[in-house]
């Protein structure tokens, strides 16, 4: 049951990226983007990691793609004829890139036995926080800080001459 | 979930290709550019959060965590610079900024 869910949830977000990728306007590719992580974020919960699946929706989905819409509207970025869409001499390069890793991906499934199944198991919230605030103690000071230089040098870009 | 962890490293290859793909078609353009790079951190989040949970260590978790704030202060900054450009030149076309004179 869930491993069906898994599937589905996998074939949305492969759908919903390539048509953010493919997308003619960059508004269509941040809301088909927003579908892609809200099934992303529903596959991190399957994994076991419900914190990283309210973040996904929180911060990716709620903030950044929120704040990817506020500057395309701000500056008026909306309309396709200025937004020069990439033509078919742009794609190939791309396309290779994407047929070559997918071949090697095809390729190695294929070569390997089906393995046997493990049932993943679930990490509790009391565990994370537990690893995070006593070995990880330094990083989020450090995330404290690179958030606040992050915020300096936004404001510092931003300013008005 | 019974899920074998190679579909979903095969899943986050897959997004990573995309996010790829994204960048490369359109390096015309900043704003699809970091729509690109937000793919491909996903992917990398997927596969930190799936190692975390099949070898069962929170550690994996803690990672996609840090790679979220990373990534927020990232999408600040790069979009603060979007609108920069966006004021100096009047446009978001990466061909028009192709000297480096200051």
């Amino acid at each position: 049951m869930e491993a069906i869910v898994f599937y589905l949830l996998a074939a949305v977000t492969v759908i919903g990226t390539l048509c953010a990728i493919t997308a003619r306007q960059a508004v269509r590719a941040i809301v088909y983007l927003v579908t892609s992580f809200f099934a992303l974020a529903l596959i991190f919960y399957l994994l076991g990691a419900p914190l990283v699946a309210a973040f996904e929706v929180i911060i990716y989905a709620g903030a950044i793609m929120v704040l990817f819409l506020f500057v395309i509207m701000m500056l008026d970025l909306g309309h396709p004829e200025k937004l020069a869409a990439p033509r078919l001499a742009d794609w190939w390069p791309a396309l290779l890139l994407l047929t070559a890793i997918i071949g090697s991906i095809v390729v190695l499934a294929a070569a390997r036995q089906p393995a046997p199944v493990a049932g993943f198991t679930g990490i509790s919230v009391r565990e994370f926080s537990q690893a995070l605030f006593t070995r990880y103690g330094v990083a989020v000071e450090l995330i404290s800080m690179q958030l606040l230089f992050a915020l300096v040098g936004a404001l510092y870009l931003g300013r008005r001459r | 979930m019974s899920v074998p962890l190679y579909h979903v490293l095969i899943l986050a290859a897959i997004l990573f290709a995309m996010g790829l793909a994204c960048v490369v078609a359109w390096r015309a353009n900043v704003i699809m550019m970091l729509i690109g790079i937000e793919i491909m951190l996903n992917a990398v989040m997927l596969t930190f959060v799936g190692g975390s949970a099949h070898w069962g260590i929170a550690d994996g978790q803690l990672f996609a965590l840090m790679l979220m704030a990373l990534t927020s202060a990232e999408v600040s900054l790069a979009l603060a610079m979007v609108v920069y450009l966006q004021r100096r030149k009047k446009s978001v076309n990466t061909d028009d900024f192709d000297m480096m004179k200051g």
